[in-house]
């Protein structure tokens, strides 16, 4: 491939020299492994979490949601706040593998595999909290319009919460498979390689009979440039959406036409936090360095910058205007948050989101691999309380004081969000132990830029 | 049912993408060309026509827009006309979102179908392997030997660094 148009200063995406064989062993070695003990340990901690989870979640269905902590002043707190939540961690892994391939931003092949994964286990874990508040989860085919004995009755179109179904739906599945398509030819190198038969067996089934012919791969090049096209409005017009849920309502707080840029902000900004979490961890363990290097880390690290400064920069805004607009509902609400029996779950999320990402203007911050993962547990704490203060400080005090209340959670609220965990590091630990973490073959693409030879 | 085909194998995408260039300009037909990552200008040098995977995608995608509109008015203002926070029936901008969804939803779906039915892939399929490194680290290209002058090309592959150049008869139902 031609560099010509490449700066000089640009420096090679695999520091280290390798042969394409070499690349193939680094990183899908570790699937012909015995899984290690580290391996082992995280995997039981996980199930176990996603045990209770799955226990508690059976509760609460069988009980019914009044083992929420919810009441008639806040009839939305925990449940959505940890919907949204996933969602937004979702996003970074539609942005890596579609937004920066569209801008063409070549280091997104050492990560974009285990980003996208994360994408669907974050949406899978988002969809749990609705799936439980419909009540009755059996009845849940009832969001989609189909022909029924009821008239047929049809769902309600204007709504967005019927929005969210399909954009999540839509979302879920293209992501999906976008996944999939871009893990086919790593499957073939899986099934190439291995000496065990089963698995040869399984990732020939899995593999779909890729054989990496240049006729189809060109077909697949053109694909995955469609599905990033398409990709990159859906990701955008899913946490629109979702911000919609809020928007579209009249209660002061959350009646905001920067819901959606802010909210989409948001989602990068945690999202990017996320990845970090994940990968660092990861690229320790299964000794990636060479791929996911300090430059990816870095990378990552101006995302959060640059995401945390809008989110911050929108914070400031909602509370301009919530002044500007005279509307002394709207301007309670806001004085509220930052100052009401709330303040501290409003000061966390300023301190979280606007002052700790800061601290990347510094170089030495950011290839400072202990801080960084610090810093990324920190702005996700972050995110989640600002969806926390959104939902809640919105609704805790309604139009009659007499009806003002506080909310707190109840166990089988807080060990359902804790579950959630668990089914997010069960599936992940899953997901590298069986599937190539990394895009061998986008990686070997990339291998010689810049490179000398 | 088995094949003979001259196999060039090049353990660098520089050299199979001279070679296969050498061979366009003598006008030999490449059955295919195996690599273990896309090499871009390999394309061209094949003579490998433009995807017609975009037009699908836009078939596809104008058809769930169409169908998203017609079925969310035919809902909302035919079958059962209900009144909603006090918006007409036909509520266009609140039709938006659903329609947007559906346009990618077909869009993509359709494409990737399209994308493995024309290619033949489906779950289980044996695939027709050249090279057993041609998924890891060798670049192969396979010429049918009744379209091939063998010991023309096989200097002429030699000549651009190609690690081996052979007959071999291929299963292609394997």
């Amino acid at each position: 491939m031609s560099d010509a148009h490449v700066s000089q200063l640009r420096q090679p995406l695999i520091p280290e020299d390798r042969s394409y064989k070499q690349i193939s062993e680094d990183i899908l070695d570790t699937l012909e492994e015995k899984p290690s003990k580290a391996w082992l340990i995280c995997f039981t901690i996980s199930a176990m979490v996603l045990t209770i989870g799955f226990f508690t979640v059976a509760y609460q269905v069988g009980t019914g949601i009044g083992t929420w902590g919810l009441n008639k002043t806040i009839g939305w707190s925990w449940d959505i706040t940890n919907f949204v939540w996933w969602v937004g961690i979702g996003h970074a892994g539609t942005l890596i593998s579609a937004v920066l391939l569209i801008f063409r931003q070549r280091w997104r092949t050492a990560i974009n595999r285990a980003a996208e994964a994360m994408t669907i286990f974050a949406v899978a874990c988002a969809g749990i909290f609705p799936l439980i508040h419909a009540g009755r989860p059996w009845l849940l085919y009832w969001v989609f319009p189909y022909p029924n004995t009821r008239g047929p009755l049809w769902v309600n179109f204007r709504s967005p919460l019927l929005w969210d179904v399909f954009a999540i739906s839509t979302y879920l599945t293209v992501s999906l498979v976008f996944w999939y398509m871009g893990l086919l030819p790593d499957l073939a190198t899986v099934r190439d390689r291995t000496k065990s038969s089963i698995r040869k067996v399984l990732y020939g089934i899995a593999s779909f009979g890729w054989n990496g012919s240049n006729r189809t791969w060109h077909h697949w090049e053109v694909m995955s440039l469609i599905l990033a096209g398409l990709a990159t409005p859906l990701v955008l017009s899913v946490h629109t959406i979702v911000s919609m849920d809020f928007a579209t309502s009249v209660i002061p707080g959350w009646h905001t036409t920067i819901f959606p840029p802010y909210f989409v902000a948001g989602a990068i900004f945690s999202g990017f936090a996320m990845v970090l979490t994940l990968l660092i961890i990861t690229r320790k363990v299964l000794n990636w360095e060479n791929y996911i290097t300090m430059g990816h880390i870095e990378a990552m690290c101006k995302v959060i910058t640059t995401t945390g400064m809008i989110v911050g920069l929108a914070y400031g805004t909602e509370f301009f205007i919530a002044w500007y607009s005279g509307n002394e509902y709207e301007r309670y609400c806001f004085v509220n948050r930052a100052t009401g029996p709330y303040w501290w779950a409003y000061w966390s999320m300023i301190t979280c989101n606007v002052l700790s990402p800061q601290f990347f203007w510094f170089k030495k911050l950011r290839v400072n691999i202990p801080f960084v993962f610090f810093i990324s547990i920190v702005v996700n704490i972050g995110m989640w309380f600002e969806r926390f203060v959104i939902i809640t400080t919105s609704l805790h005090r309604d139009f009659l004081p007499s009806s003002w209340s506080m909310y707190s959670p109840t166990w089988v609220e807080i060990w359902t969000y804790i579950g959630t965990f668990g089914l997010f590091f069960t599936l992940f630990f899953i997901f590298i132990r069986i599937l190539p973490g990394i895009a061998v073959a986008e990686v070997k693409s990339v291998y010689k830029y810049t490179r000398k030879h | 049912m088995k094949k003979d085909f001259l196999l060039a194998i090049f353990d660098c995408e520089e050299k199979l993408l001279a070679s296969a260039e050498k061979a366009r300009d003598k006008k030999v037909e490449m059955y295919d060309v195996y690599t273990p990552f896309p090499v871009h200008g390999l394309d061209d040098a094949m003579g490998i026509k433009r995807s017609f995977l975009p037009y699908i995608t836009f078939g596809a995608g104008a058809t769930g827009l169409t169908f998203a509109l017609c079925f969310q008015i035919w809902t909302s203002a035919f079958d059962w006309p209900t009144i909603i926070g006090g918006k007409p029936f036909i509520s266009l901008p609140a039709f938006i979102p659903i329609t947007f969804e559906l346009t990618v939803l077909f869009a993509a779906h359709t494409t990737v179908l399209s994308f493995l039915i024309f290619n033949k892939l489906f779950p289980g399929k044996k695939p027709v392997i050249m090279h057993e490194e041609q998924t890891c680290n060798k670049f192969v290209i396979a010429i049918e030997k009744e379209n091939a002058n063998v010991d023309e090309l096989t200097s002429l592959f030699k000549d651009q660094g190609a690690i081996e150049v052979k007959v071999q008869n291929v299963d292609m139902n394997p």
